[in-house]
């Protein structure tokens, strides 16, 4: 949580729209061949006369500028990506981005993007029998070589299924047939894509931008052959590379009581154990190069450029810090090359630049200075999202905000008391906020946002209370900094799930009910003060939707049937507060799980042994199981690590295990100014 | 400036061509006038947009610029940095006032698939022999109803071809508060005449002006284009010598 920066995952815009001006198609919803014949027709024309009777039609139209429709016929392998949540969320994604160009540049495939159907248009969809589409060129689903869905957050697994629904391919891996896309998973759930194995063909692990074309590869040969063996051999060729996991081929085997036994494959040829991808150059992937702007608004209204992958501090709750490792940073000449190239490209007026710790990069001064330099008196704003608490955050942001507003500042603590920080080893003491957040407001930043999270392994209700006073100091401290009282801070907190490939993967989830009450005791303990007013705003959510993300997150293949009973019952937005139900998952697990003797607690809320079989344990992110264990006991004993990118490394078996290393600078050079076009 | 709506880009809100109208001129690197103050602005004026969903043939917007530009580069490179379907289609500098005082009523052709033009011409003429039709719209704090009938100044249909395939209808409607839009004159036609379209009807917005004494619109760049082409032929090479 609170780490929302997993968004790290041509030509001008053709309408063959416009072009295909066929008004009937025949295309319906299912028995799609995969048409290399023929082009499938666009569905645009069936698709435009329910547009006027749906929320947001523009979302469904395409047109994106750098959007790339290419010739259907001239290519030979063709990929649907998908981001399973609505338009506005999806298309901003910078991990479909980066693949979507990644394959449009090959000129023997093509991709387009797909994404969820709000439910207004899904029902007229299926009135009308139109099947899920693309929005580049209004292209059936069901005609590509591949579906590709990229998961940042477990939550789109019912999406997964609606949209498999809608475009008319079976739901279950085992009935698809020859004439079905393969169904690949990829983002940061598909480190455990137990729960969606029966309903996706394959998932790949970590970085897309080198499997992605490897993929491409294996089925342009796997067609040139006249498809040999069907469906069964293409998986075949694709789980033996190792890097592509492909569950039908193992077996999952239960003890008694409920827990794993084993997980095998039953083949031969197929590994025991699947390794996560692993891109070492950014600079040699400079992706995106036209990153797309919707004509419709969508929830990041800027431009983002990632400045590097991986993060070493080591936060014991974090996911996506331990499974991107090794640190590897783009260089301060390949980051202002994609500023430059990406606001020409764009016309945005606002730059993120995007990691997991932004001011980690070894020359991150150098490049704040420069781009404010470069930028300065052209309305283009820059913005860091900072979660590092110390000084150079606010000269850093000082820096990047020397032409624009010192609106907000986000700090990142994670933890309300000293000892709960040590057990997540977010290594931060509460002088160095006060000093932090007095030096941002001494500067003239007037509102300072705090990041924490509730139902941390160990927690108890003081550690979350710390953060009452923790607010107040900081208000008390800058109302005396800044030298008057017009400032704000606002505490933004979530509930904690843990995740696997973590030190904390083993912990119990703590109860909604145990989060909820903490949270109530929190929000009292800071409006009983009233001298702080609305000086102190507490944003936070409440512990429901996160014991079913916990399901998902940490859940094995038995889980499907509860995904699928869900998705059945009408489930679907599960990451929206007005489509989520947590009555909807407790009522199928309940009809679900127990046939397996297992219940949503054992999933959730029950701590895990040392030697447990975990659902992901074949999965391999380079993390060796006992360095994450040790670390796990570390977190017990309040003991923290360093961070790796500057202290001697700590065996967490990423470096050695993959052949990597980590990638920093500094490099020496500098961000020269650009030269008028 | 005007501009043009089509195809599916009618589908863009005011707001979407707004966001992409303020990118095309940063990509154009259009040398835009900024309002003062602590949060700047590019100048930029729109003039009544047509509803989400709605063609047109006839928007209208006013730039600042911080310096003298050719009109029509301006055109050109903007219109190359929109998506094609949001089209620049005349640009030309100011002559005199403002737009909003040349522009108070709309021409609307609205096409009713499965209609006869005879049934449509019938219910046009009940809904201009009617003195006011209320009818309901969807907002998004509930239900509302306007009168569709006071804001319309002419209904004609097209004479073509009874096939039965639709029928072409086109409206002068006032600019009026609220808003009188293509959506209510059907809904109104279906109110007083059960004239009620086999699908879902489709409208254009082929232009906006001034309602003249005889009920025409007047073109709101008249005044420019006289302008221009007076300057054109006077003086034809100090403008273009000025802006070096």
């Amino acid at each position: 949580m609170g780490l929302g920066h997993d968004q790290l995952g041509l030509f001008n815009v053709s309408r063959p729209d416009e072009a295909l001006k066929s008004p009937v198609s025949a295309a319906r919803t299912s028995g799609y061949s995969q048409g290399d014949m023929t082009a499938p027709d666009s569905l645009f024309p069936r698709l435009e006369p329910l547009l006027p009777r749906v929320t947001k039609p523009i979302q469904y139209v395409g047109g994106e500028l750098n959007a790339t429709v290419k010739d259907w016929d001239a290519v030979d392998v063709r990929w649907a990506l998908m981001y399973p949540d609505a338009y506005e969320v999806g298309l901003p994604n910078q991990g479909v981005m980066i693949l979507y160009e990644v394959i449009n540049e090959r000129p023997d495939a093509l991709a387009e993007r797909t994404y969820a159907v709000w439910p207004d248009l899904a029902a007229l969809m299926r009135e009308h029998g139109i099947g899920q589409f693309t929005v580049d060129a209004h292209r059936p689903v069901a005609a590509f070589d591949v579906l590709g869905v990229s998961f940042a957050t477990e939550l789109g697994y019912t999406n997964l299924l609606e949209a498999l629904d809608l475009a008319g391919i079976p739901l279950h891996s085992r009935d698809r047939t020859d004439a079905h896309p393969i169904v690949l998973a990829g983002g940061h759930a598909a480190f455990n894509p137990e729960p969606i194995s029966d309903f996706i063909d394959a998932a790949v692990l970590g970085d897309g931008e080198q499997a992605v074309l490897e993929i491409t590869d294996l089925i342009k040969t796997w067609k040139s052959q006249g498809r040999p063996g069907g469906r069964i051999e293409l998986l075949l060729r694709l789980a033996r590379t190792g890097g592509v996991y492909v569950p039908r081929f193992y077996d999952v085997d239960f003890l008694p009581d409920g827990r794993i036994h084993r997980v095998v494959p039953h083949r031969a040829d197929v590994p025991f154990r699947v390794h996560k991808r692993t891109v070492m150059d950014l600079d040699e992937w400079p992706y995106p190069k036209q990153p797309l702007v919707p004509l419709a608004e969508s929830v990041h209204e800027r431009m983002s450029v990632e400045i590097f992958r991986g993060c070493t501090r080591g936060c014991r709750f974090c996911q996506a810090g331990m499974i991107t490792r090794p640190v590897r940073e783009r260089s301060i000449t390949g980051i202002g090359e994609m500023v430059d190239r990406g606001l020409r490209a764009t016309g945005f007026e606002e730059v993120g630049l995007l990691s997991l710790s932004s001011a980690d990069h070894s020359e991150i001064a150098d490049i704040a200075h420069g781009l404010a330099d470069r930028y300065e008196g052209t309305n283009t704003s820059l913005s860091l999202p900072s979660t590092r608490v110390d000084a150079f955050n606010v000269t850093l942001a000082n820096e990047l905000s020397r032409n624009g507003r010192r609106s907000g500042l986000t700090f990142a603590p994670e933890g309300g008391s000293e000892r709960l920080r040590a057990v997540i080893n977010k290594m931060v003491s509460k002088e160095d906020l006060i000093r932090t957040v007095s030096t941002a407001y001494a500067h003239g930043w007037r509102q300072v946002k705090l990041y924490f999270m509730c139902g941390l392994p160990t927690e108890t209700d003081a550690d979350v209370l710390e953060i009452a006073d923790m607010a107040k100091d900081v208000i008390r401290a800058g109302r005396a900094a800044a030298g008057h009282r017009d400032i704000r801070c606002t505490v933004s907190i979530g509930g904690f799930v843990p995740k696997p490939h973590t030190p904390f993967q083993w912990a119990g989830q703590a109860a909604a009910d145990t989060i909820d009450h903490r949270l109530r005791l929190l929000r009292s303990a800071i409006s009983a003060d009233r001298s702080f007013g609305r000086a102190i705003g507490v944003r936070y959510h409440d512990g429901k939707p996160g014991i079913i993300e916990g399901l998902l997150s940490r859940g094995d293949r038995r889980v499907g049937a509860v995904i699928e009973a869900v998705w059945r019952a009408g489930g679907r937005f599960d990451g929206w507060s007005e489509h989520f139900s947590y009555d909807r998952w407790v009522g199928a697990c309940a009809d679900v799980l127990p046939a397996y003797g297992v219940d949503l607690a054992w999933f959730t809320v029950r701590e895990r042994t040392e030697h447990e079989v975990l659902p992901w344990d074949h999965l391999d992110s380079g993390l060796d199981k006992e360095w994450l264990w040790s670390d796990w006991q570390d977190a017990l004993d309040e003991t923290e690590v360093d961070d790796c990118r500057w202290t001697p490394c700590y065996d967490c078996g990423v470096c050695p295990g993959m052949g990597t290393d980590i990638q920093i600078g500094p490099t020496g050079r500098t961000l020269l100014p650009l030269t008028p076009a | 400036m005007r501009y043009a709506k089509r195809g599916r880009l009618r589908f863009t809100s005011h707001r979407d061509f707004a966001r992409a109208f303020e990118r095309a001129l940063r990509r154009a690197e259009i040398p835009m006038g900024y309002s003062a103050g602590f949060s700047p602005h590019p100048k930029i004026s729109y003039h009544g947009a047509a509803p989400t969903g709605v063609a047109s043939e006839a928007e209208y917007l006013e730039i600042g610029l911080a310096r003298l530009m050719d009109a029509e580069a301006v055109r050109v490179a903007l219109d190359a940095c929109l998506p094609a379907g949001l089209d620049i289609e005349e640009c030309l500098p100011v002559a005199e006032g403002t737009l909003a005082e040349r522009i108070d009523a709309s021409r609307w052709q609205i096409t009713l698939p499965g209609l006869d033009p005879s049934t449509v011409d019938a219910a046009g003429k009940i809904f201009l022999a009617t003195p006011a039709i209320p009818v309901e719209r969807p907002t998004k704090s509930g239900r509302r109803t306007v009168d569709a009938r006071a804001a319309v100044v002419s209904l004609t249909v097209a004479d073509s071809e009874p096939t039965g395939s639709c029928a072409i209808l086109t409206v002068v409607v006032r600019q009026v508060t609220p808003a009188v839009r293509p959506d209510d004159v059907i809904a109104a036609l279906a109110t007083v005449a059960a004239c009620v379209p086999t699908a879902p009807a489709r409208a254009i917005r082929l232009a906006q002006g001034r309602l003249d004494d005889s009920g025409q619109l007047t073109d709101p760049l008249a005044p420019e284009r006289a302008a221009a082409l007076a300057a054109r032929e006077s003086v034809p090479d100090t403008l273009d010598g000025a802006q070096r």
